[in-house]
């Protein structure tokens, strides 16, 4: 459906976007994940004929941008980063000239009144936008790219400044969007593209590091070596007791909680899982063990990870 | 095209805006009318129309503005850019919009050519050329205003270099009498906008006139396209 060949874009000396290749299928639910100033917004602004890359192509649905850009616009419905709303307008009205601006060629009233039950802003059309908190001006963003029903959905960080209802309420809608419509969506926030994507991007510096479908995304990310725990008694005991496990890496202390409660990392040997032998080495020696948990690697650890992979760093020293 | 033309006007009657400008349209109108026309006794309407340069110089600025700086600074041109919407239709949508406003605004020299026409038979096709003058030199500082207010996100900037351009057009022919330089000064009155408009106040139809307003109003207008292009490649 959406087909990203060697896309490059160059904002001065700076490479925004580096060669980056993928393709989307019909009916998928694609995941951009990056931190801010990866080249997500970048690469979607290029898909949707916003900016032009410096290199490249990108074709959806068979129309290459370039040859045919009305034919691609008219094919995606776009959310960018910050809803493009004329504040001055009425929900209503501004709908209106989305649908005519978009040539759309269905029923008028009836179509904009859908797609306003669908992202729930029917009871505030006749608001001016400027009055309209961030979440509704979010959705009426939504309902604007929802405008023609077009095959293609491109969502640039569709949750930002959402409360935490919205965001559940818009992960459904964007679910549920994506049995009919192939989408491709971008965040920073890894556990919400594990829940809608399919599959998922990871892109830093302009690369993709990773594409993965979610079930696999652990796989790639490398599963969690460390635990935390947190255990009542005197620290150098608990040290000297984690210590003597035999596939304990290291273990060090993390800071310290109230009454006499500290909390540790221990790092294992891989593949191995010690959760039961430091349980049964802290009841041993009398240490209350209050909290075990496996340390998930955080956003930036999986980052770091994956854009320190050293042959990536050489080859990139190599082309400057 | 007509989508656009629509969402501005809805904006420029939505806000204060369109009845400012309609306002001031009216009143400077009105005083030239009255001064001139009913205090000397004259059914002449020509030198109300050649007064009206000035007027036009500070309004059109103001009118154009907003309408391409503010899409960058709201960042609503990314609906528009990625809306299956060529770019020169995106311009002359806006381009249209307030040629529209300026229009509704001219169309008080019809009441004011009724109240001549109750004293004596006001010589309509003089007054229709004189309107025609008026409208492109309007529309050519539309365009220009337009092309300015594409260059940058500010609308003071905006509206700042629209008042400065149209200051520079109306001194171009005491520029031209200052040049010695004799094919200097000759050019320099060729392109002069006064002297191309004085002709239609005096009531003088030429398409040596109509085709200086109209290529102008192609060339910003073509300008104008050039500059939102070039954002999507730098």
């Amino acid at each position: 459906m959406v087909e990203v060949k060697n896309v490059t874009k160059m904002y001065g000396d700076k490479k925004a976007v580096d060669d980056i290749s993928f393709t989307v299928k019909s009916g998928e639910i694609l995941g951009f994940l990056g931190p801010n100033g990866a080249g997500k917004s970048t690469t979607m602004n290029i898909i949707t004929g916003y900016l032009s890359s410096s290199s490249g192509t990108v074709t959806v649905d068979g129309c290459e941008i370039l040859d045919d850009p009305k034919g691609v616009k008219s094919k995606i419905g776009y959310l960018p980063e910050i809803p493009p709303l004329y504040t001055d307008m009425t929900v209503r009205k501004y709908l209106e000239f989305m649908y005519d601006l978009k040539r759309v060629k269905l029923d008028k009233e009836q179509h904009i009144d859908e797609v306003c039950r669908l992202v729930k802003i029917s009871q505030v059309e006749d608001r001016i936008i400027k009055n309209l908190s961030k979440g509704y001006k979010q959705r009426v963003g939504l309902a604007q790219a929802l405008l023609g029903n077009p095959p293609v959905l491109i969502l640039d960080e569709p949750t930002v400044g959402l409360d935490p209802k919205q965001i559940i309420e818009i992960r459904n809608l964007v679910k549920n969007l994506g049995k009919k419509h192939t989408v491709i969506l971008s965040s920073h926030i890894l556990s919400e593209v594990q829940a809608i994507c399919d599959r998922v991007l990871i892109i830093s510096n302009g690369r993709i590091v990773a594409d993965a479908e979610t079930e696999n995304l652990s796989k790639v990310l490398g599963k969690s070596d460390k635990l935390r725990i947190q255990v009542k008694g005197s620290k150098s005991a608990v040290i000297n007791a984690v210590e003597s496990i035999r596939d304990v890496k290291s273990i060090k202390t993390e800071r310290e909680l109230s009454d006499g409660i500290y909390e540790f990392i221990i790092e294992e040997n891989q593949n191995c899982d010690v959760r039961e032998a430091v349980f049964y080495k802290l009841a041993e020696n009398k240490l209350p063990l209050m909290l075990m948990q496996s340390a998930d690697p955080s956003l930036e650890e999986i980052f770091l990870k994956l854009t320190n992979d050293t042959s990536y760093a050489a080859k990139r020293e190599a082309v400057k | 095209m007509t989508a656009i033309i629509k969402r501005e006007m809805y904006s420029y009657f939505c806000s204060p805006l369109a009845y400012v400008i309609m306002a001031i349209f009216l009143f400077f109108s009105g005083l030239f009318f009255s001064l001139i026309c009913l205090g000397n006794n004259t059914s002449e309407l020509s030198y109300v129309f050649s007064n009206m340069f000035l007027v036009t110089i500070f309004l059109t600025p103001i009118m154009c503005m907003r309408l391409m700086s503010d899409e960058k600074r709201l960042k609503t041109d990314q609906a528009l850019l990625t809306s299956p919407v060529s770019i020169p239709s995106i311009v002359l949508g806006k381009f249209f919009s307030a040629c529209l406003l300026y229009l509704i605004c001219m169309s008080i020299f019809l009441i004011y050519g009724f109240t001549l026409s109750f004293f004596t038979t006001p010589k309509w096709s003089v007054i229709i050329c004189n309107c025609i003058g008026l409208f492109l030199l309007a529309a050519t500082f539309i365009a220009i205003d337009i092309f300015l207010s594409s260059l940058t996100e500010s609308q003071m900037i905006a509206a700042v270099t629209g008042f400065a351009a149209g200051l520079f057009v109306y001194l171009l022919d005491n520029v031209a009498n200052a040049v010695t330089v004799s094919f200097v000064s000759k050019a320099l009155n060729a392109v002069s906008f006064l002297t191309h408009y004085q002709n239609f106040t005096v009531g003088l139809l030429s398409l040596a006139d109509i085709v200086f307003f109209l290529s102008l109003i192609a060339l910003f207008i073509f300008l104008t396209v050039r500059v939102v292009e070039k954002k999507r490649w730098s």
